[in-house]
């Protein structure tokens, strides 16, 4: 072994290394965009799409999908908002707007943002803890924390103003008149799960019954009709998931639609169904869709995508309904840690595009004039 | 020379050459090995900023560690990107067995009370050895101090205190006695104490916010005791007892708006072991292993409440195990072996509609061997029996597999030690407690995860006589595995529930070297050893979106470079390591990206001897430039940190 050689070896190595060591300049991620086919001008502007991100991975993310240009805008709140430590957070759980405010319940982060609804920019937080969705009346901003109450906030001093005790685990709210109607899902007890919905009165801010409905429950929202279309988890094994309606006039269940769901969203007279079953049997999800006419609350057979794509989504998640076209929104989560897909229907359930979103895109919310 | 070295009565001198003695044996086993084989022995581990075996094997090539940060933090390891389950960790010869997550946290075994620290790829090339040193994919040995007396001493001590920051206090002490000739016994204790606080800092060009760990607190006690003997045939026999016992807080993932934790974690970790070894008859050998083990962890989460207060699960290992392996030498160059091994282990745990899951689980090993000076090759046959029963839910079919190891070592030339070495292994990985009977997660149709590996490589050493250079030794592997069934979770019905499946596939094509050399002017000599790993880890799952790309965590480069030398009472080293960049996710997209880390650490000690008693004093410093990373993403590491170590030995 020639020994001069061998030193410049290890030194010509040692040089290596060192240049191999260089870190890229820790930048702000950039914003991505496709072009797909706009919808022209109408009363919608666009839709923003939260992507939820799994839990621990602080990647829950905002897209928006602009109706007039037909761009499609990835992961925007980073470069909107770049001096946000550690970003929008983890787990995007709920999207609404109320006024010119766009409001994003992140609940892994314990904060509710309050952003600018055209530019995405951040106004304000709240801190709640274990927060999961949010909902609106009379300049207030409601959003239930895991801690058993309903949080209630001025819209304008981005304050708490008080506390509602409900259930354990509160998840979706809706408002049907000067009432408040809150699924409790006692998710934190398997052996006892809660089986209410809690009913606030509006004008007192205090929980004034509870309705009996089923165990784990979690969907809520009312049609125009003064029902309520909420959703039991069951208990993941032999107790499936399960669908009622419930009467707010008399604030009684009315009826039990015995169909497994996992996502719904209502659009005028129709209510549009994901139904992911587990079998324990195949190992597999057992995905299928439906449509429930809520006007006479039947079920009507053939889903809603009429075109075969259905056989490309691996996971339906989020679904949304445009409020003029009636075009359908549906996101595919795929296996929660790899980026998602937004599909786009029209009325008649045939695709018109689909687009890569973030990690686990869940919740749409229409973004109007 | 040799009168020299007896007339030698400093203890420090005749350690020294103690270690060369060593450098050169494990060299040798280094080269000869039909199966990468890398050694840090006790001098080397010294050298090293290292507190626990996690520490020391980040400077392993083909290694990643999975490093939750700080003292207390989860550290699991990697070998060629199989994943942690496929490791096999052994403590003095039996495995540290795990049957709820099949993950060792190497975090939790100090470096204290060790001797040598050594990673096979594939697995030992010994024949005489337990069963289940068959049964991995690959293996760390970790070997603990056995007693050493001098002439006319029959027994010595050893105090060590550590401290710096993290709040670290460190005390431990050894004390070893030699009873007969041909019995002696040692014991060890340590405690760890720390409050785990160290500052980190997110920053991307705009914000940059800088914050304290905190929850990473951590109280730990260990003691360690041990019967050695030797019998009047040249057997061997030892008998260990293990208990570990710890509080910790668990720092969570740091994510925006969330910077403190509540969780906390119990470790009570017990076991009694007991080997012994004939050497009788020169033709046939055998070694008997037997072990209980009694693991328990609670997990404390005061931020989930339930109907019942806060969620606090705990759960209980046993582990029953019984080995005897025997080695026949049928000629000078052909020996068989034939190893059995019977385990039973269960896990109790205070969940609703827990399973109670009770493992038993037969291995047998069929081995021989042809081993002449320059060519050897090696083969063996392993059957795993496994049987589960279950008090709730369904047990998962019992299971029988047979697999194969075939290893040859060769030396093309006669004068150049420059040997070509191979290997094939298959084996696989038992599906864990929690993969099969995890409450609404566990899948208990589950199959084992396989493991093929394929290698090739060669290793070159020689010793130069009267010249500065005095040894170089290299080692070069190019290495293609694959895994298939890969146990992966998949969501069912939402983001939390998620279920165990057998779908992943993945293909690993890489190469490792390592360098080492020594070198010695006069009263100075340098040790130096550079590693470095070339890695492509595919997803070739089946349809999958990111079919083609590289999986979560492993870096395509990665490499480590330590210098350490000694000039008379003074020591100092100085160790590099480099990770390259990798994503956090299946997906190779910008927000998954994880930026490449490397962190250089220098060390200083002094030793002297003085009234009977040698002193030896070190301080070091980790991640001089105070680099902020994450090796798990959103589990910040340490930026830089200091520690002094003070141990003194007498007798």
């Amino acid at each position: 072994m020639n020994k001069p050689l061998s030193i410049k070896v290890v030194i010509a190595i040692c040089l290596t290394t060192i240049l191999w060591s260089c870190r890229k300049d820790k930048n702000v991620i950039p914003e991505e965009q496709v072009q797909l086919p706009g919808q022209g001008i109408t009363a919608v502007n666009g839709i923003y799409v939260l992507n939820e991100g799994n839990y621990g991975s602080n990647k829950a993310s905002l897209d928006y999908y602009d109706y007039a240009t037909g761009l499609y805008r990835r992961n925007l709140y980073g470069p909107a908002n770049p001096g946000v430590t550690l970003g929008l957070g983890d787990v995007g759980n709920d999207i609404k707007i109320y006024g010119a405010k766009l409001y994003v319940v992140v609940n892994g982060s314990n904060k509710l943002e309050i952003l600018d609804v055209k530019t995405a920019k951040k106004l304000a937080q709240v801190d709640i803890a274990n927060c999961r969705y949010v909902t609106f009346y009379k300049n207030k901003a409601y959003v239930t924390s895991y801690d058993g109450y309903v949080g209630v906030i001025d819209t304008s001093s981005f304050k708490i103003d008080t506390k509602i005790t409900v259930g354990r685990q509160p998840e979706e709210m809706a408002v049907v008149g000067s009432k408040l109607y809150v699924a409790n899902s006692g998710g934190y007890t398997s052996s006892s799960y809660e089986r209410t919905i809690s009913v606030i009165d509006l004008a007192t801010n205090t929980e004034t019954k509870k309705i009996d409905v089923a165990i784990n429950l979690h969907r809520l929202k009312a049609d125009q009709y003064g029902d309520l279309y909420v959703t039991s988890r069951g208990d993941y094994g032999s107790i499936k998931s399960n669908l009622y309606l419930v009467d707010t006039k008399n604030d009684v269940v009315k009826k039990k639609f015995d169909i497994e769901v996992s996502n719904f969203t209502i659009n005028k007279d129709f209510a549009y169904i994901i139904s992911t079953a587990w079998s324990n049997a195949t190992m597999s999800s057992v995905i299928s869709y439906a449509k429930i006419n809520v006007k006479d609350e039947t079920i009507i057979p053939g889903g809603f995508i009429g075109d075969g794509t259905d056989k490309e989504i691996v996971m339906p998640y989020g679904i949304a309904v445009d409020p003029i076209s009636s075009a359908i929104y549906l996101t595919d989560a795929k296996d929660y840690v790899t980026p998602g897909m937004l599909y786009c229907f029209d009325k008649d359930g045939k695709k018109k595009f689909s687009v890569t979103t973030g990690d686990i895109p869940a919740h749409l919310v229409f973004y109007t004039k | 020379m040799p009168q020299k070295i007896q007339a030698q009565t400093d203890s420090l001198k005749a350690n020294e050459l103690n270690e060369v003695q060593i450098i050169q044996k494990r060299s040798q086993l280094q080269n000869v090995s039909p199966t990468p084989l890398q050694i840090l022995n006790g001098t080397a581990l010294k050298k090293l900023n290292a507190l626990s075996v996690a520490d020391a094997i980040r400077y392993f090539s083909g290694v990643q560690l999975k490093d939750y940060g700080g003292i207390g933090g989860l550290k699991t390891i990697n070998v060629r990107s199989m994943g942690s389950n496929h490791t096999a960790v052994f403590y003095d010869g039996i495995q540290l067995g795990n049957a709820q997550n099949g993950q060792v946290d190497l975090g939790k075994y100090s470096l204290d009370n060790l001797e040598e620290i050594s990673l096979y790829s594939g697995q030992k090339s010994e024949l005489l050895m337990p069963a289940k040193a068959f049964a991995s994919a690959s293996s760390l040995y970790l070997k603990s101090l056995t007693p050493t007396f001098q002439a006319n001493h029959n027994k010595n001590f050893r105090l060590s205190l550590k401290s710096g920051s993290f709040g670290l206090v460190n005390p431990s002490f050894t004390y070893n006695q030699r009873l007969t000739d041909r019995l002696s016994v040692s014991l060890n204790a340590e405690l760890i104490n720390a409050n785990g606080k160290y500052k980190y800092r997110y920053t991307n060009s705009v914000y940059d916010t800088t914050v304290v760990r905190h929850n990473g607190d951590i109280f730990a006690k260990r003691l360690e005791a041990g019967i050695f003997g030797t019998t009047a045939d040249s057997s061997q026999f030892q008998l260990r007892l293990y208990q570990y016992n710890s509080e910790r807080g668990l720092p969570g993932a740091i994510v925006a708006n969330k910077f403190d934790f509540l969780q906390r974690q119990w470790d009570d970790n017990f076991f009694v072991q007991s080997a012994y070894q004939s050497n009788k008859n020169r033709k046939f050998q055998f070694l008997v292993n037997g072990k209980y083990a009694y693991d328990f962890i609670r997990y404390l989460d005061p931020e989930r409440i339930s109907l019942y207060g806060a969620l606090d699960n705990r759960y209980a290992q046993q582990e029953f195990y019984l080995s005897v392996a025997s080695q026949y030498n049928l000629t000078k160059f052909w020996q068989v072996a034939l190893s059995a091994d019977y385990s039973n282990q269960k896990l109790d745990a205070n969940l609703e509609n827990f399973a109670f899951p009770k493992r038993q689980t037969a291995l047998i090993a069929l081995a021989t061997q042809f081993k002449w000076q320059r060519f050897s090759i090696q083969g063996n046959v392993l059957a795993t029996l496994v049987n589960d029963e279950v008090r709730n839910q369904i047990a998962a079919e019992g299971k029988t597999e047979y697999t194969p190891t075939l290893m040859a070592s060769w030396q093309p030339f006669t004068k150049s030690d420059f040997r070509l070495r191979a290997f094939y292994k298959s084996i696989f990985r038992m599906p864990t407690f929690n993969d099969l009977y995890y409450t609404l997660f566990g899948n208990s149709s589950l199959n084992p995860e396989y493991t093929k590996q394929y290698d090739f490589g060669f290793t070159y050493s020689r010793y130069f006589k009267a010249k500065k250079l005095t040894q170089l030794s290299m080692q070069t592997d190019f290495y293609y595995n694959t895994v298939r069934d890969k146990i992966i979770a998949i969501p069912t019905l939402s983001p939390f529930r998620w279920s165990m499946v057998n779908l992943g596939r993945v293909e690993i094509k890489g190469l490792e070297t390592n360098l080492q050399s020594i070198w010695n002017f006069n009263l100075l000599s340098i040790n130096t050893k550079f590693n470095y790993t070339y890695e492509k880890a595919i997803d070739i799952t089946q349809n999958s979106t990111v079919y083609g790309q590289q999986i979560p965590y492993i870096p395509v480069n990665s490499a480590s470079l330590t210098l350490a030398s000694d000039y008379l009472n003074f020591g100092f080293s100085y160790s590099y390591i480099y990770t390259g960049e990798r994503y956090s996710q299946k997906a190779n997209i910008p927000v998954n990206y994880v930026e490449p880390w490397y962190t250089h650490d220098i060390a200083i000690r002094y030793s002297f001897d003085h009234a009977k008693v040698s002193y030896s004093l070190s301080a070091e410093v980790s991640n001089i430039f105070n680099q902020y990373y994450d090796v798990v993403l959103n589990y910040p590491m340490p930026g830089r940190n200091f520690r002094i170590t003070l141990i003194t030995k007498f007798k």
